[in-house]
C-alpha cells in the first residue's frame, strides 16, 4: 500500500541572469528556504534528489547532489542526480514522490537548478539540442527553437492556430511576469508593440519560422526546491497548509519527430495526464490553476488541449477569449510560465510544483491569486513531447 | 577650465560640414514610443553622467564600450574629434540608448559606439539601425567601417546585416577584425531593420527636445546589469 505524499515547504530564488552565483549557490539557496519554509529547525532529511540537465556540460561539474548535501550540512543522507531534459525538475520530484510513498524515505528535499547563461546564447541553444537524436537530428543542425517552429506551422494548418493566439499568450504571459518576483522577466508587452506596428518587424523578428522572438521563453539561471513527506508526518508537523501530490503521471514518445504518426498529436503528454487525473479521480474541468510548460507559445495553447482543458482546435480560441486568465476558466500560468518566469531548464518542474502550492497555499498577491484554489496541476514537458511528467496537486484540508 | 582660443585655433580638428539626422519615433515592444534624434556638442555633459555608471559594469562588455564611449564625447565636447556625431533614443524623455560615429572623408563613414541603458527592447538594434542609416542616407556615404567589442555587437551587426569582411583595414577602435556595411547590404537590410516614422508628432519632439533626462546610477547600472537584465 502506497503512502500519500504532501509538499509540507518550497522555496524558490528569482530567475534571470545570476552572474555572482554558482550553481551550488542557487540550489542551496532555494533548498534552505524550502527547509525553512517546511519549518525543519534543525532535522535533516532522508535523501535529496538534485534536478538537473547540464552541469556537466555547462559547468564542467558533475555529482551535485553530493555536493549538495554536503553544502547544506545534510550529511549523511541519499544524495541522486535527476537528469531527465527540461523534464528533470518533475521527475525528481516524482523520484522523491515514489520514494516516501514507498515508506522507504519519510523526508526527502528535491532541489531544481541550471545555470544557462554564464555561456552565449548560442551554446545555451547547442547544449538544450543535445537532446535530440545524435544520428538523425542533431547532426543536422536541428534546434529545439527549429521543432517548435515547424511543430507550430502544422500546428496552425491542421487546427487553425492563429498568430494573434500566439502573441495572446505572450501577453498574458508577459504580463503576470510583471507581479512575479521570481519572474526573469517583468517587461509588459503589446499586441501594437510585437505585432501591429510596422516597427515589430524588428521588436519581433522572426526566430524560427512561424514564430518570433517573443515566442521563445528566455535562458534563465534559477533554482527551486520543494520537501515532502508522508501526509502523516505532514499533518504532525508541517506549519503551513499541506499540499497533496494527488496524483502524478509520466509517458515517453518517439525520440524523433519524424517517426510520430501525427507530429501535432502530442501523446505523452495526454497519457501523463490522464495518468495523473485518474490517480487522483479528478477530471479537467476539476482543476482551478495550471502552470504548463510553454517553452513555446505553441506549447501552452497545444497542451492546454491534450491535456484535456480545451477541445482540440479550441486552445487557441479560449486564450483570445480571456479563458486562461486570472479568474478564467482555468487560469494557465499564472506565473508568468517559462515564458516570463524563465527556463532554467532543470529546475523549471520544480519551479511549476512551487507556483502551484504557492496557489493552493493562497499565498499570492490577489493580482495573481486564483480565488479557492483547491487543485492544481502541471506539465513539464521534456525533450520535444518526449518525456512528459505531470501532476495533480490538492490543497489538503484536515 | 580657462581655455587660450588661440592655441584652441591650433589644438581643435577641422571639420566638414555635416547634414543633419531627422529625428523619428518607433514603436517599441512595450508601444512606448521612442524618439530617436541627433544631440548637439552641448548635450554632451548630461550624456556623460548616463555613460559614467556604465564604465565599472563588466557585464557584457559594458565596461569597455562605457569608458570608450565616454572619450568620444568628450572628444567630441572637447572639439578633439573629427566630424563626430551623436544619436540619442529617448522614451517619455529619458535617455535608454547613445550611439555615436563619424565621417572618416565623405565616402567612408566611421561606426564607434552603440549602448543600450534599457535592455530587452532592442533599443541598441533600433539605435544601430538609425546610425546605418545616417550614414548611408543622410551623410550620403557609400560605407560604413564597423567592429564589433561584445559577442551581442557581433551578432547584432556583422550576422544580423551580414557585413563584409575587410580584413588588410585597421578600425580606428583598434586592431578587431573590421567589417563594412555598403550601401547595397544597407538597402537590401533595410526593411527587416531600419524602422521608423517621421516626422515625430510635435508633443514627443517637444518632450524630448525639452530636456534629456537620465535615471539615476543605480537604476542604470540595475538595468544593465541587475538579475533582470537580458
Amino acid at each position: 500500500m502506497m503512502r500519500d505524499v504532501a509538499i509540507i515547504g518550497v522555496g524558490m530564488i528569482p530567475f534571470g541572469r545570476r552572474d555572482e552565483d554558482t550553481l551550488l549557490d542557487m540550489l542551496a539557496y532555494a533548498s534552505l528556504k524550502a527547509l525553512d519554509d517546511a519549518g525543519l529547525g534543525e532535522k535533516g532529511v532522508d535523501a535529496v534528489y538534485v534536478a538537473n540537465m547540464g552541469a556537466g556540460i555547462l559547468q564542467h561539474q558533475t555529482s551535485i547532489a553530493s555536493a549538495l548535501v554536503d553544502r547544506l550540512s545534510l550529511l549523511p543522507a541519499a544524495a541522486d542526480v535527476v537528469e531527465n531534459g527540461p523534464a528533470s525538475g518533475a521527475s525528481a520530484i516524482k523520484n522523491g514522490l515514489l520514494a516516501v510513498a514507498s515508506g522507504y524515505y519519510d523526508l526527502v528535499l528535491v532541489a531544481g537548478g541550471e545555470k544557462m547563461r554564464e555561456v552565449t546564447g548560442w551554446k545555451a541553444t547547442d547544449f538544450v539540442a543535445t537532446m535530440t537524436h545524435p544520428e538523425v537530428e542533431y547532426p543536422y543542425g536541428i534546434t529545439l527553437p527549429g521543432m517548435a517552429g515547424m511543430f507550430t506551422r502544422l500546428y496552425m494548418e491542421k487546427y487553425g492556430v492563429t498568430r494573434e493566439m500566439l502573441v495572446a499568450v505572450a501577453i498574458k504571459n508577459q504580463q503576470m511576469g510583471t507581479l512575479n518576483p521570481y519572474a526573469h522577466v517583468e517587461m509588459a508587452i503589446t499586441k501594437e508593440g510585437i505585432m501591429d506596428t510596422p516597427d515589430a518587424v524588428v521588436n519581433n523578428p522572426t526566430a524560427a519560422d512561424p514564430l518570433h522572438l517573443y515566442d521563445m521563453c528566455p535562458v534563465s539561471d534559477g533554482a527551486a526546491a520543494v520537501v515532502l513527506c508522508s501526509l502523516e508526518t505532514a499533518k504532525k508537523i508541517a506549519t503551513k497548509t499541506p499540499v497533496l501530490i494527488a496524483g502524478f503521471g509520466q509517458a515517453t514518445d518517439t525520440h524523433t519527430l519524424q517517426e510520430r504518426d501525427d507530429p501535432t498529436n502530442l501523446k505523452a503528454v495526454s497519457l501523463a495526464s490522464q495518468q495523473a487525473f485518474e490517480m487522483a479521480k479528478l477530471k479537467p474541468g476539476d482543476i482551478d490553476v495550471a502552470e504548463l510548460h510553454d517553452a513555446f507559445t505553441i506549447l501552452e495553447i497545444a497542451e492546454s488541449e491534450h491535456v484535456g482543458f480545451f477541445k482540440k482546435g479550441e486552445g487557441g480560441k479560449a486564450v483570445l477569449e480571456g479563458k486562461t486568465k486570472l479568474n478564467g476558466q482555468i487560469p494557465i500560468n499564472m506565473s508568468g510560465g517559462l515564458k516570463a518566469r524563465g527556463h532554467p531548464v532543470g529546475a523549471t518542474g520544480v519551479a511549476q510544483v512551487v507556483e502551484i502550492t504557492f496557489q493552493l497555499r493562497h499565498e499570492l498577491d490577489k493580482t495573481r491569486q486564483v480565488k479557492n484554489a483547491k487543485n492544481g496541476f502541471t506539465i513539464n514537458f521534456g525533450g520535444f513531447g518526449n518525456n512528459i511528467v505531470s501532476f495533480v496537486l490538492r490543497r489538503f484540508e484536515s | 577650465m580657462a581655455i587660450d582660443m588661440e592655441l584652441e585655433e591650433v589644438l581643435r580638428a577641422p571639420e566638414v560640414p555635416q547634414a543633419k539626422y531627422p529625428p523619428k519615433v518607433i514603436t517599441l515592444a512595450n508601444s512606448k514610443k521612442m524618439v530617436v534624434r541627433e544631440v548637439q556638442r552641448e548635450d554632451v555633459p548630461v550624456l556623460l553622467k548616463a555613460v559614467r555608471p556604465t564604465i565599472n559594469v563588466e557585464r557584457d562588455y559594458y565596461d569597455i564600450v562605457g569608458v570608450r564611449l565616454y572619450a568620444e564625447l568628450l572628444g567630441w565636447y572637447r572639439y578633439r574629434v573629427r566630424n563626430e556625431y551623436c544619436l540619442i533614443g529617448q522614451v517619455d524623455g529619458y535617455l535608454v540608448g547613445i550611439v555615436n560615429g563619424r565621417m572618416l572623408n565623405e565616402k567612408i563613414g566611421i561606426s564607434l559606439h552603440t549602448l543600450a541603458i534599457d535592455r530587452g527592447l532592442r533599443v541598441g538594434s533600433h539605435l544601430f539601425a538609425s546610425k546605418m542609416e545616417h550614414h548611408i542616407e543622410y551623410l550620403g556615404q557609400e560605407e560604413v567601417r564597423i567592429v564589433a567589442e561584445s559577442p551581442i555587437g557581433f551578432r547584432r551587426w556583422m550576422i544580423e546585416y551580414g557585413l563584409e569582411l575587410l580584413p588588410d583595414v585597421q578600425h580606428e577602435l583598434g586592431g578587431a577584425t573590421a567589417y563594412r556595411l555598403t550601401k547595397q547590404i544597407y538597402y537590401d537590410t533595410k526593411p527587416r531593420l531600419v524602422v521608423g516614422k517621421r516626422p515625430v508628432p510635435k508633443t514627443l519632439l517637444d518632450e524630448a527636445m525639452q530636456e534629456i533626462k537620465i535615471a539615476d546610477e543605480k537604476t542604470i547600472t540595475e538595468k544593465i546589469a541587475g538579475v533582470k537584465g537580458r
